[in-house]
C-alpha cells in the first residue's frame, strides 16, 4: 500500500436517520453524521472522540457496512462504497471487523467460546474443514491470551475483560485489515483497561492492523492513537496528530473536553472551561457554527456561517477564531 | 449473571472447575418447585398408561359388555372388582376408557403444540426480524384470530372442515397460533438489536441464518412455557369439542366425548360423568404446574444469583 492510496478513508460521509414527527406526521431527519473525511493507514490508530450523540457509533456502523452511508462515500483499498453500490461483498465485509463496547451483550449467550470464533469461518469459508476451523479458532485463543480450556465454555463464565478478548478475537478470525473498536475498554475496570489496550497494540504490531477507535476516554485516546478527530454534533471540529491537539488545542470544544480531563496529580491546579448547556438536538442543528450556543469565544460571525475544516498550526480546524490567540 | 455452580452442587466449584451442564442447572432451578415435580410425575405416569394401556387396561375400551350397565365403582354397594370404575350406560369399562383415552388427549396436545408452535415460530421470527409490511400483515391476521372467542373460533373450523378428531386438531391449532407469533415476534425484537446479532452480521450471516441460528436460540425459554401451558388448554379445548359433538365422534373413548355421552345419566349414576371430568382436570392441573416450574427455571429473571 502506497502513501496515495491509504487503507481506509471517508469522503464527506454523511448518514441522516428519517423520522416521523409528534404532529401531523411531518417528517424529519436526525443528522447524526455530516460531512466526515478521513484516512487511515496500516497500522495506524486513528482515535474518533466526542460526547454521547455526537456520531460516533454512526461512523462506526457505516464503516462496518452494518448501514449504508445517506451521502458520501468510503474507501477501502481500491474498493468505493457508497449508498449505491449494494450489498457489500464478503471479502470487504471481511476486510473491516468491529467490537462492541458492551462485551456482555457482543456475545451471543448460547453459543460456546469455540462456536462464536468459528461462526465467521463456517460463514465465510465453508470450504475449510471443521478440524481445520478448531484449529484455527484454538490459535486464535491463545493469541489473545485464553487458555485452551476455555474453548468449550459459554459466555457468562468469564469476567469482563475475558470477554472483550473473546471479542477480539472473532473479530480477528477473518483476517481483517481495519478493525472498529467501539468504546472496547469503557465498559471494564481500570487494571483490566490496560490489558486489553495493551493487548490491541500487541495485536496492531503483530498484523499491521488499521485502527479506528471511537472512545470518549482522553486519557485512553492519548495511549493509543497516532492521530484524532474531535467531533461535534455529527460534524468533526479537529483533525490532526495527537501530540499537535492534546498538546495545543486549537478549537474551543476540544480545549473544554481536554480540560475536562483528570489529572492524577493533586499539585495541579487546572482551569476547568465549563461548556454551559447541553448538546443541541441533531434534528435542528444550530445555525452556523454548531457549537456557538455553548462556545466561551463566539463571535457573531458564529452563529450565521459555518467555519469549514481549515489548517492550521499543522491540523485541520473548523473555527473561525482558530488562528487567533484565544 | 447466572451463578450455575451455587445453586446446583452442594460442594460449591471453584471457578476453573469443569462447567455445570444447562440440564443440571436446568433441574437445580426445576425441583426447587415442589408442585412442579409433582406434576411432571403425573404426567410421565399417564404417559406410560398411555403407551401401555394396550397391556395394563382391564378391557377393551369399545366392548360393550350388555349384562353391566352403568355397573358402579367397586367401592360402592353393587360395584364389581371386574369394573373398577364402573361402566357405562352401554356396558363399557369406565377405566380401560380413561386408559386409552389418555392416548387421544396426549396425541392432541402433542400434535397441536408442535404444529402451532413451528409454524407460529417462523411466522413470528421473520415477522419480528423484517419488520415493515411482512410483520403488519402477520401481527393484523394473528389480531383478527385473537378477536374471537377460541371456542367459538374452533367452532366455525370444525363447522366448516367437518366434525372429526384431525379437523380439531387443526383447528385448535389455528387457534393457538397468534400466541406464539406474538411471544416469537416479541422476543426477536427485543434481541434483533443486541450487539451479538450486529457482530453476527458484520461476519457475513444471513437472514436465515441470523433468525435461526443466532437469535432463535436466545428466544426458546419463553416458548418452551408456552408451549407447555397451551399443551393442557389444548386437552382442554379438544375436550369441550368432543363434549359439544364436534370433536372425536363415538365410539372412540375421548374424555370430552365420554363427558358428553354420559350427560343424561349425570344424577342417576355420578361415577360415568365423574371420571372422565376428573381426568381431564387433574392432567391439566399436572401440565400447568409443570409449565409453571419450567417458567421458573427458564425465566433468568426469576433466578437467584
Amino acid at each position: 500500500m502506497n502513501a496515495q492510496t491509504p487503507l481506509l478513508s471517508g469522503n464527506d460521509l454523511t448518514r441522516h436517520y428519517d423520522i416521523t414527527g409528534k404532529r401531523f406526521g411531518e417528517k424529519l431527519s436526525v443528522k447524526a453524521l455530516q460531512g466526515v473525511s478521513f484516512q487511515l493507514d496500516k497500522g495506524e490508530t486513528l482515535a474518533v472522540v466526542g460526547e454521547s450523540g455526537c456520531g460516533k457509533s454512526t461512523l462506526a456502523r457505516l464503516i462496518t457496512m452494518i448501514e449504508s452511508p445517506t451521502a458520501g462515500s468510503f474507501r477501502i483499498g481500491e474498493t468505493v462504497v457508497d449508498r449505491d453500490t449494494g450489498k457489500p461483498g464478503k471479502e470487504l465485509r471481511a476486510a473491516v471487523q468491529i467490537v462492541f463496547q458492551d462485551p456482555y451483550s457482543s456475545l451471543n449467550p448460547r453459543q460456546k467460546v469455540g462456536t462464536i470464533l468459528a461462526e465467521p469461518l463456517l460463514i465465510n469459508h465453508p470450504e475449510i474443514s471443521r478440524a481445520d476451523r478448531e484449529k484455527k479458532a484454538r490459535d486464535m485463543l491463545a493469541l489473545v491470551g485464553l487458555r485452551p480450556e476455555h474453548y468449550d465454555r459459554y459466555p457468562h463464565m468469564f469476567s469482563g475483560g475475558q470477554r472483550q478478548r473473546i471479542a477480539v478475537a472473532r473479530a480477528l478470525m477473518m483476517n481483517p485489515k481495519v478493525l472498529v473498536l467501539d468504546e472496547p475498554v469503557s465498559a471494564l475496570d481500570l487494571s483490566v483497561q490496560a490489558q486489553i489496550l495493551n493487548l490491541l497494540v500487541d495485536l496492531q504490531d503483530e498484523f499491521g492492523l488499521a485502527y479506528l477507535f471511537i472512545s470518549h476516554d482522553l486519557s485512553v485516546v492519548r495511549h493509543m492513537a497516532d492521530r484524532v478527530m474531535v467531533m461535534y454534533l455529527g460534524r468533526p471540529v479537529e483533525y490532526g496528530e495527537r501530540d499537535e491537539i492534546f498538546n495545543n488545542p486549537k478549537h474551543p470544544y476540544t480545549k473544554a473536553l481536554l480540560s475536562a480531563t483528570p489529572v492524577a496529580d493533586p499539585e495541579h491546579t487546572k482551569q476547568r472551561l465549563k461548556l454551559e448547556g447541553e448538546l443541541p438536538s441533531p434534528i435542528n442543528p444550530p445555525a452556523g457554527c454548531a457549537f456557538h450556543p455553548r462556545c466561551p469565544v463566539a463571535i457573531d460571525r458564529c452563529a450565521k456561517e459555518r467555519p469549514d475544516l481549515e489548517a492550521v498550526a499543522g491540523r485541520d480546524v473548523s473555527c473561525w477564531r482558530a488562528g487567533e490567540s484565544v | 449473571m447466572t451463578d450455575t455452580t451455587a445453586v446446583s452442587t452442594a460442594n460449591a466449584a471453584p471457578n476453573n472447575q469443569a462447567p455445570v451442564g444447562p440440564w443440571r442447572e436446568f433441574w437445580a432451578y426445576f425441583s426447587e418447585n415442589k408442585g412442579a415435580v409433582a406434576g411432571l410425575g403425573f404426567f410421565v405416569v399417564l404417559v406410560v398408561v398411555a403407551l401401555l394401556a394396550d397391556f395394563i387396561a382391564p378391557h377393551d375400551p369399545i366392548e360393550q359388555y350388555r349384562e353391566h350397565f352403568l355397573v358402579p365403582p367397586v367401592w360402592v354397594d353393587g360395584g364389581s372388582w371386574d369394573f373398577l370404575l364402573g361402566t357405562d350406560a352401554v356396558g363399557r369399562d369406565i377405566l380401560s376408557r380413561l386408559m386409552f383415552g389418555a392416548r387421544y388427549s396426549l396425541f392432541i396436545g402433542c400434535i397441536v403444540v408442535s404444529g402451532a408452535a413451528v409454524v407460529g415460530i417462523a411466522i413470528g421470527l421473520f415477522a419480528g426480524y423484517l419488520g415493515g409490511w411482512v410483520d403488519t400483515v402477520a401481527m393484523r391476521v394473528m389480531d383478527i384470530l385473537l378477536s374471537y372467542p377460541p371456542l367459538l373460533l374452533a367452532l366455525v373450523f370444525v363447522a366448516i372442515l367437518g366434525p372429526g378428531l384431525e379437523n380439531a386438531i387443526v383447528a385448535i391449532a389455528v387457534i393457538q397460533l397468534p400466541h406464539y407469533v406474538r411471544l416469537t415476534r416479541a422476543s426477536v425484537m427485543s434481541e434483533r438489536n443486541r450487539d451479538y446479532v450486529t457482530s453476527a452480521r458484520v461476519a457475513g450471516a444471513g437472514t436465515l441464518r441470523l433468525v435461526t441460528v443466532t437469535i432463535l436460540p436466545n428466544c426458546m425459554a419463553p416458548i418452551i412455557v408456552q408451549a407447555a401451558l397451551s399443551f393442557s388448554t389444548a386437552i382442554l379445548d379438544a375436550a369441550a369439542l368432543g363434549f359439544l359433538g364436534m370433536g372425536a365422534q363415538p365410539p372412540l373413548p375421548e374424555w370430552g366425548t365420554m363427558l358428553a355421552e354420559a350427560r343424561e345419566f349425570i344424577l342417576r349414576a355420578w361415577w360415568v360423568v365423574t371420571f372422565p371430568g376428573v381426568a381431564i382436570l387433574v392432567t391439566v392441573l399436572a401440565i400447568n404446574l409443570m409449565g409453571d416450574g419450567l417458567r421458573d427455571a427458564l425465566d433468568p429473571k426469576l433466578k437467584r444469583s
